[in-house]
């Protein structure tokens, strides 16, 4: 009955039945997506998430970006009018030139060129009246009475973006109440930083509106406007990377007039913040934020304008991605993401054509890609049928196995551990890993250097020799007699201590939740015991094993790391002493320490691009690869498919605010999404019939035992 | 009445004391202060600095239950576990430890939940009753035999089987309606016509065998016979005489969860793309904000307190010979 209710009504309109968006959708420019995790935050000074650049890439604009094609990633100007070049002092303030020692560089400054023209996206924070005055910067609680969202403003305003609101946005990251997660790394190196840190911690306890006067007043002595369109930022010493960090959202700017308004009483009890509700400049708005139902993203319509770029990889000339070359972005009118938990809704729901583009959970995959004779991936025939495409890429993240280093088992520098931890490189298979629990999608790691990263050595020049050779032109893993033989040499033959006559056991320590886990850990488990080792799997909530790493206390544990920028120094900093978690509560989690390494790792940093630098990294990574700190596991791969409709798809793991660049065929998803999902109404019929049956013979028999006498 | 009222209410705050209490220790058994921090600071360059800064601001630089350091009272007040729960009693839940407001949160995601919820129970409700009646009548026939056999083989089955055999079903292989999904206001009733049907499916086979229990027991009671030797046809004996008798134990199981109705289901939501509060406890658990966690427990213990008084009351409506002392 209900069945036929509802048939009934979704009978109206033309659009397929199963469409969850509006008809008069159907022939507009909207991208369809997904997520899986609400938000966190919004807050460009907070935000450190790819979920979250996922969003705010295309809202806020830093001064810089990665280019869209070009490779390896390169960064151009976004806000700023240039790449700025770094200025190198010396202590006294004099100009030095580029190639000045190190030493002699106490500070550099990177004067940046904003874009003239540039404004802001329509919002109540910047609404005037007619005699000049901020409209909503002054809300009493009447005023309130009809507010629940943003958009129950019904005033905004725009202004032009100025130098001022890069340096204000500087000072956010510096103030304690914001929450920057790099406000720690920042002391180390912008001038001042610390010093504003420190006045506006004495601010932490007042009132919101007092907080951002006494932060708009505060100057910082390392970043000054210059003009209403330049700003410099001062830098303690030399530090390459920093341009890097420009082309993060922590850089955007931001105007004070969003902070002053989002932090009068009130607003926050209406759940309008900063973190909820952005102001940008970028190609995007967030116009709608339901993150426990979708967040809709809309064209900014005082965009400043961008075009496609025109210039890309020689691949790129024939593939057809230049097609828009020099065409202005957006493309896209409007951006719906619709909150999916569960893989099978989302998959199903792409399937059917409702979602543009999809990533591929593993219970699918199998259905969507195959490997062919040659062992690469490619899309199955139901996907090919459908105009579906692949696209794949080598993500800038790296899964190991670490050694805590400073266990006097299995770390230290000492060389039966060093072969004790060579033949367990040996000994566990993470090509089977992979096969077996990525389905496939990953890259083994020779070294912590992911491909598309310089000092990345491709081929026989790039394999750790301790753990793979080169045969018949690709490395294969060494045998497990020669990890034997390690063992024996590290005096744990058959694992077993010769020592102390006593099994060799190890330790290590997981997050287990699931029956997957549970897999994995067994699989781990028979990696050693084929050199004799006993694994205890000493498994706890994520809280105890973060405090174990944090502490030192475990021997073996898995971990990860995503690129924050394209860069050797983001990854080899992972094995830099000075940054090791129990001493200095970096992201060194293994705790490896090597005079050597730390000492080429500092001059690596500093060094620009070329021969010079290749060399380092070639040691650096040689001794790391000696001292096998790490098993060094695998570079994920990641799969997306697309609909032929959307255009302009290009992987580039580095660059979030790729929506801009994508373009939309509605006609053809129209009919695609009709022609997917003709309604089927004979099971509903059949069905009916089949209730009609049950219930005749059952009115029939209630009918004879009313009509019939008791005797 | 109004005295058995107040008296259940008073009973019902030690409760409340005690379930918050519990609330308190189980999460912060798992859970410190700075566990919380580094989870809502996020996993990259998370100083010591910045955790200090997260705690004090929200409150969770306190000592969790004693302050030693404190004076008089102080050493009870200036706590975590007082600060913290203090203004529940008031029902004012304050903001989650990721800054929002958590009564808006509730009262804007209470109304998808109840939007599948209410549906549910009343034709399921309905359903089971009728189908419950229909079988009670055909007693000791092989439709009776027939329909339990289906009852138990329906109850068997996993709710999840359900969801995804109807997602596979009706969204997926018919395309009939959306697999997922949720639009506000009028707009919503395609999307909740699969979760409400799926609902009430689930929901026949343990609902209508107790209905059925219920109405065995009625029947073979002596004003049954009485009823049917006046010559009244069999339809107004079941649906007049017995069903009124038989309200008590529904009453009792339908009235207790009419206020814990808008508090969601967390598989159906997450399954249907409904943005309702199925999920908002689980998702505050795993995020570690115990700023909605106490919110949300100390909330379904006053619900359920709220339900049982309110069975309580529904008694004396359906049988007169309840009296409220």
């Amino acid at each position: 009955m209900l069945g036929l209710v509802a048939l009934a009504l979704t009978g109206c309109g033309e659009s397929a039945w199963n469409t969850p968006y509006l008809a008069a959708d159907a022939q507009a420019t909207v991208y369809y997506s997904s997520f899986a995790e609400r938000p966190k935050h919004l807050d460009p000074a907070r935000s450190y998430s790819a979920d979250e650049y996922a969003f705010l890439a295309q809202i806020y604009e830093p001064p810089l970006q990665y280019h869209f094609l070009l490779r390896p990633y390169r960064l151009v100007p976004l806000s700023a009018a240039a790449v700025p070049e770094p200025r190198y002092l010396d202590a006294a303030g004099q100009s030095l030139p580029n190639d000045a020692p190190v030493a002699a560089i106490a500070y550099s400054d990177y004067v940046i060129h904003v874009q003239p023209g540039i404004q802001f996206q329509p919002h109540p924070a910047l609404a005037r009246t007619d005699d000049g005055h901020y409209r909503y910067h002054t809300l009493h609680s009447d005023d309130l009475a009809a507010i629940q969202r943003l958009t129950d403003f019904t005033a905004t305003g725009t202004r032009e973006l100025t130098a001022a609101d890069f340096v204000y946005q500087i000072k956010r990251l510096a103030a304690p109440w914001t929450h920057s997660p790099i406000a720690g790394l920042l002391r180390e190196h912008i001038d001042g930083f610390a010093d504003l840190a420190d006045q506006l911690a004495a601010y932490h306890a007042q009132p919101a509106l007092e907080r951002i006067a006494a932060l708009r007043q505060a100057p910082i002595s390392g970043v000054k406007v210059i003009d209403n369109h330049t700003f410099s930022i001062r830098l303690k010493g030399k530090y390459p990377q920093f341009l890097y960090w420009l082309a993060m959202p922590f850089f955007a700017p931001m105007p004070w007039e969003a902070d002053v308004f989002y932090a009068q009483p009130g607003l926050t009890e209406r759940n309008i913040t900063l973190d909820w509700y952005p102001i940008g400049t970028g190609p995007y708005q967030l116009t709608e934020n339901d993150p426990n139902r979708r967040l809709v993203l809309e064209r900014n319509p005082y965009f400043h304008g961008e075009r496609y770029p025109s210039d890309g990889m020689p691949d790129d000339q024939t593939s057809g991605i230049l097609a828009d070359a020099g065409q202005p972005l957006p493309f896209i009118d409007r951006a719906i993401y619709s909150l999916e938990k569960e893989d099978i809704p989302r998959w199903t729901k792409f399937l059917q054509g409702y979602y543009d583009a999809s990533g591929i959970a593993s219970d699918a995959f199998d259905q969507a890609i195959q490997i062919d004779a040659a062992g690469e991936s490619m899309l199955t025939e139901q996907m090919r049928e459908r105009g579906i495409s692949l696209l794949t890429s080598v993500e800038p993240s790296i899964y190991y196995l670490g050694f805590n280093m400073l266990d006097p088992v299995i770390g230290g520098d000492s060389e039966r551990a060093r072969l004790l931890r060579r033949a367990i490189s040996i000994a566990v298979d993470f090509e089977e890993f992979i096969s077996i629990f990525s389905n496939g999608r990953g890259l083994i790691a020779q070294s912590p250097l992911p491909p598309g990263i310089f000092g990345h050595r491709d081929g026989e020049a790039g394999i750790n020799p301790f753990v793979y050779e080169w045969r018949a032109g690709r490395p294969e893993r060494r045998r497990l007699e020669e990890a034997q033989v390690l063992m024996e040499q590290a005096g744990y033959p058959n694992g077993i201590d010769s020592a102390t006559g006593q099994a060799l056991s190890l330790n290590y320590e997981a997050v287990a939740t699931g029956p997957d886990d549970r897999a994995r850990l067994n699989w781990l488990r028979k990696q050693f015991a084929k050199l004799g080792i006993e694994l205890v799997i000493r498994s706890t909530d994520y809280n105890r094993f973060q405090e174990k790493i944090r502490t030192g206390t475990g021997q073996l544990f898995m971990w990860g790391w995503n690129a924050d920028y394209p860069d050797p120094e983001n990854f080899l900093f992972l094995l830099y002493g000075p940054n090791a978690k129990v001493k200095h509560q970096g992201e060194n989690a293994a705790n490896y320490s090597n005079p050597e390494f730390d000492r080429l790792f500092d001059t690596m940093k500093y060094l620009e691009d070329g021969p010079e630098r290749q060399a380092v990294i070639d040691r650096l990574v040689e001794i790391a690869r000696r001292d096998a700190p790490w098993i060094w596991g695998f570079h994920p791969k990641s799969f997306s498919l697309h609909h032929r409709w959307l255009l302009n798809a290009h992987p580039n793991q580095m660059a979030n605010n790729t929506l801009k660049y994508r373009r939309l065929d509605p006609a053809q998803r129209q009919a695609a999404q009709r022609d997917w999902n003709p309604p089927i109404l004979w099971p509903v019929w059949a069905i009916g019939g089949i209730c009609v049956l049950c219930v005749l013979p059952a009115w029939w028999m209630v009918r004879r035992r009313e009509r019939s006498t008791a005797l | 009445m109004i005295a058995y009222i107040v008296r259940r209410l008073l009973y019902a705050i030690p409760i409340l004391i005690g379930v918050n209490l519990l609330t308190f220790v189980l999460f912060f058994v798992v859970n410190s202060p700075d566990d919380m921090a580094r989870m809502h600071l996020g996993e990259k360059r998370v100083t010591t600095e910045a955790i200090q800064n997260w705690k004090a601001e929200r409150g969770y630089d306190r000592p969790l239950l004693y302050n030693a350091e404190a004076d008089g009272i102080a050493r009870v007040t200036e706590t975590i576990v007082f600060q913290k729960s203090i203004k529940l009693f008031v029902f004012h839940f304050g903001s989650s430890d990721a800054g929002r407001d958590i009564g808006y949160d509730i009262s804007q995601r209470m109304w998808p939940s109840l939007a599948i919820a209410l549906p549910v129970l009343v034709i399921g409700l309905v359903f089971n009753i009728s189908y419950a009646l229909l079988i009670v009548f055909f007693r000791a026939t092989y439709l009776d035999w027939g329909s339990v056999v289906l009852l138990v083989a329906m109850m068997s089955i996993s709710g999840l089987f359900y969801i995804i055999g109807g997602q596979f079903l009706i969204g997926k292989l018919w395309h009939l309606v959306p697999i997922s999904g949720y639009d506000p206001g009028l707009n919503a009733w395609k999307f909740l016509i699969l979760p409400v049907m799926i609902g009430v499916i689930s929901g026949i086979g343990a609902g209508t065998r107790w209905y059925r229990t219920l109405f065995l027991e009625e029947i073979s009671r002596d004003y049954v016979r009485t009823a049917r030797a006046k010559g009244l046809s069999e339809q107004v004996v079941l649906f007049r005489h017995v069903l009124r008798n038989a309200l008590i134990p529904i009453l009792t199981g339908v009235v207790v969860v009419l206020p814990l109705l808008f508090m969601g289901s967390l598989i159906t939501e997450s399954f249907f793309g409904i943005p309702g509060l199925g999920s908002y406890t689980i998702d505050a658990i795993s995020n570690q904000d115990f700023a909605i966690v106490r919110a949300m427990v100390f909330l379904g213990a006053v619900l359920y307190i709220i339900g049982l008084i309110l069975t309580d009351i529904s008694y004396t409506l359906v049988d007169p010979r309840v009296r409220l002392g």
